[in-house]
């Protein structure tokens, strides 16, 4: 059993003072899914998603990942274990150039030894020229080959978000965590996007953890919805049950 | 045209009357004649070359700018990429070294000396640049590890008798390890507020070295700390016992100038080395993690990447340049104290980095020379000397924020398949 799920999160509580943003949140993810989390704005979706990843420490409530537990473990640490997330406004390191970006984000796999870097050893060539293949194809993979040398500040949004993920993908995630990627595309970009993470998943076996405002996004490629209101769990289901669910529908609407 | 036939023809012969009273051109009587006597042979070459100068660029003046004008695209200071060839620039680099290489067997002595001093700076500056201009952690303290490196060296000259060559890894590893220590109670501060402790951090080194008086000697500081030898080869007049002078060795007669030049030529080296490192240490991972923090730190840690070591990192090697510059600092001066080690010393390393262009070695290199020699040259300014160089630090920021030479990124090729 606990083979198949990836991800599960357990009576996740958080408090600010007096504010319990997000109030016994449940949730459980399989490999290979695709599992949206949504709700109306400022329902707690990004704290849950700060929780998970380590950004915030939960006051209560556990996170395992493949059956590790990871509630107490700093951000980077829960990053080199295979969660990788992206952020609503993008965070890229603008002043390098997109490469850069890329080869950064490999920093665990690369050759840190700082001698053999000095003198320049084979190995540490090598490894190097790995990690620019890896940041070469996956530039191939989102269409940014041409920009590979601008800097990531001077890309365009979309450009920028697909760097985000791209930047994800070449740490090797086994969990890739995108906190509204859709946010400020225009319909043609957010379609490509829809394609792009259905591609991940089908090519690269990665499972996909969402939050999303944008419903025929959130419809079309989820395999699983969690709907949360006001930091509590509402629903949760298939698209088709989540849409149909009248909870769900008063939350978003407002009653009658 | 005949218009500027007539103001070039008018500027040139003010060329000439100018030229010729302040290079001490006199009509003297003999006689019943009147002759133009002039000191120097060459006076008349260069007064000559001066007036033709000022002809011709007066008469082509308006064509010149007319094509500047339409040269000129986009920025107005941003200069074009010298040189792209990648031979061309080992040649370039090639013929620099050997130039500065060669520099003190031509020039005078006090120019060898001045041109020592701006090679520390170049050191104290590429050295702030990792920390400030790469990793983004604005340190007003970096004086504090200048000091501990020159003090190292003084201390354990005078007390074990390690010469400057034993002692110079070790006032490397220990401002490495002062650099660590500091980094500790600063990691979770940024910006201003670590700009503070910092500069608390510095001002506790000199208060330590000035009340100390057991160890360091006070405000008396540490004398006679002996000058860098040549494989043990001294350069004073008549070796300590034990020791060979270099002259003696040669057989060559004494000559005070030798050790200028060796004090130099020392200088150069260590600052090709510290060029070298930290270009290679920018092109490696643990320089781009440096600038990635400096980016976005919430970024960083989601990828991974533990910015609590990278800042660590940047602190100890960018102090650890600093030891390398005090020890060389201490041999040259033969004497230090704390007085050598004030905040505004901070503030000049900080200037160079800032005018240089945050993060860019070229442009470092050229704001540490500018800043020695500005006020070498503008000595003759006396009290105004300061005000003139604040003006030109304000000009600088209003016109060209970015710095003398801005980081370019380096650009990569990528193997397409």
């Amino acid at each position: 059993m606990a083979e198949s799920k990836l991800l599960s999160v357990r009576n996740l509580s958080m408090r600010f003072g007096g504010l319990l943003a997000v109030d016994q949140v449940n949730m459980e993810v399989r490999p290979r899914e695709v599992v949206s989390i949504i709700g109306p704005n400022g329902a707690g979706k990004t704290t849950v998603f700060n929780c998970i990843s380590g950004f915030y420490r939960p006051t209560s409530g556990e996170v395992l990942f493949e059956g590790r537990p990871m509630h107490r473990l700093p951000g980077f640490k829960i990053a080199r274990a295979g969660m990788v997330r992206t952020f609503q406004n993008v965070r890229l390191f603008k002043e390098m150039t997109v490469i850069e970006n890329l080869l950064v984000a490999q920093h665990m796999q690369a050759e840190r030894n700082l001698l053999k870097g000095l003198l320049l050893t084979a190995g540490y060539r090598r490894r190097e020229s790995e990690l620019m293949d890896r940041a070469a194809h996956w530039l191939e993979r989102v269409g940014l080959v041409d920009f590979a040398n601008r800097e990531a500040g001077n890309l365009a949004y979309g450009q920028q978000r697909r760097l985000e993920i791209a930047r994800c993908m070449v740490t090797r995630p086994r969990l890739l965590m995108l906190d509204e990627p859709a946010a400020g595309l225009n319909p043609n970009e957010t379609r490509d996007l829809d394609r792009m993470i259905v591609q991940l998943k089908e090519e690269e076996g990665i499972t996909v953890l969402l939050i999303e405002h944008d419903m025929s996004l959130v419809m079309g490629i989820s395999d699983r919805i969690y709907v949360v209101n006001q930091g509590k769990p509402l629903a949760e289901g298939s698209p088709e049950e989540v849409r149909r669910n009248p909870e769900v529908i008063k939350a978003y609407l407002g009653e009658e | 045209m005949s218009s500027q036939l007539v103001h070039a023809g008018f500027s040139a012969l003010l060329t000439l009357l100018l030229g010729a009273s302040v290079l001490g051109v006199e009509l003297r009587s003999e006689g019943v004649t009147t002759i133009v006597a002039v000191e120097g042979a060459l006076t008349w070459l260069w007064l000559g070359g001066a007036v033709v100068v000022v002809f011709l660029h007066q008469l082509f003046r308006p064509k010149i700018e007319a094509m500047r004008r339409q040269t000129w695209t986009g920025s107005r200071f941003s200069l074009p990429p010298l040189l792209k060839n990648h031979a061309q620039r080992r040649l370039i680099l090639a013929l620099v070294i050997g130039a500065l290489l060669l520099f003190p067997f031509m020039a005078e002595r006090s120019a060898v000396d001045l041109a020592t001093l701006t090679l520390i700076y170049v050191m104290l500056g590429l050295g702030l640049n990792v920390v400030v201009g790469l990793a983004g952690l604005l340190d007003l303290g970096y004086v504090g590890f200048y000091a501990v490196g020159a003090y190292t060296y003084a201390l354990l000259n005078s007390y074990l008798g390690f010469s400057f060559w034993e002692a110079l890894p070790l006032a490397g590893g220990m401002t490495a390890l002062f650099g660590y220590l500091l980094g500790f109670p600063v990691l979770r501060l940024r910006g201003d507020y670590l700009a503070i402790v910092t500069l608390g951090f510095g001002e506790i080194i000199r208060i330590l070295l000035n009340n100390w008086t057991d160890l360091t000697g006070g405000p008396n500081g540490i004398s006679r700390i002996p000058k860098p030898t040549l494989f043990n080869l001294e350069f004073s007049r008549r070796a300590d016992e034990g020791n060979v002078a270099f002259h003696e060795f040669f057989g060559i007669p004494y000559d005070p100038s030798y050790k200028v030049m060796y004090l130099y030529i020392l200088a150069l080296l260590l600052s090709l080395v510290t060029v070298y490192v930290i270009y290679r240490l920018m092109r490696m991972p643990i320089g781009r993690a440096w600038e990635a923090l400096r980016e976005d730190d919430i970024a960083c840690r989601s990828l991974g990447l533990n910015p609590t070591g990278i800042k660590l990192s940047a602190f100890t090697i960018g102090a650890s340049f600093a030891g390398f510059a005090g020890s060389f600092f201490a041999a040259r001066q033969g004497f230090i104290s704390p007085e050598s080690f004030t905040f505004i010393e901070s503030a000049i390393v900080l200037a160079i980095v800032v005018l240089g262009g945050m993060g860019s070695q070229l442009g470092v290199i050229l704001a540490a020379i500018a800043m020695t020699l500005l006020p070498e040259i503008a000595r003759e300014f006396n009290e105004y000397r300061m005000l003139l160089f604040g003006l030109i630090m304000v000009m600088m920021m209003v016109w060209r924020p970015q710095g003398l030479l801005p980081l370019k990124r380096p650009q990569m090729e990528l193997k397409r398949g």
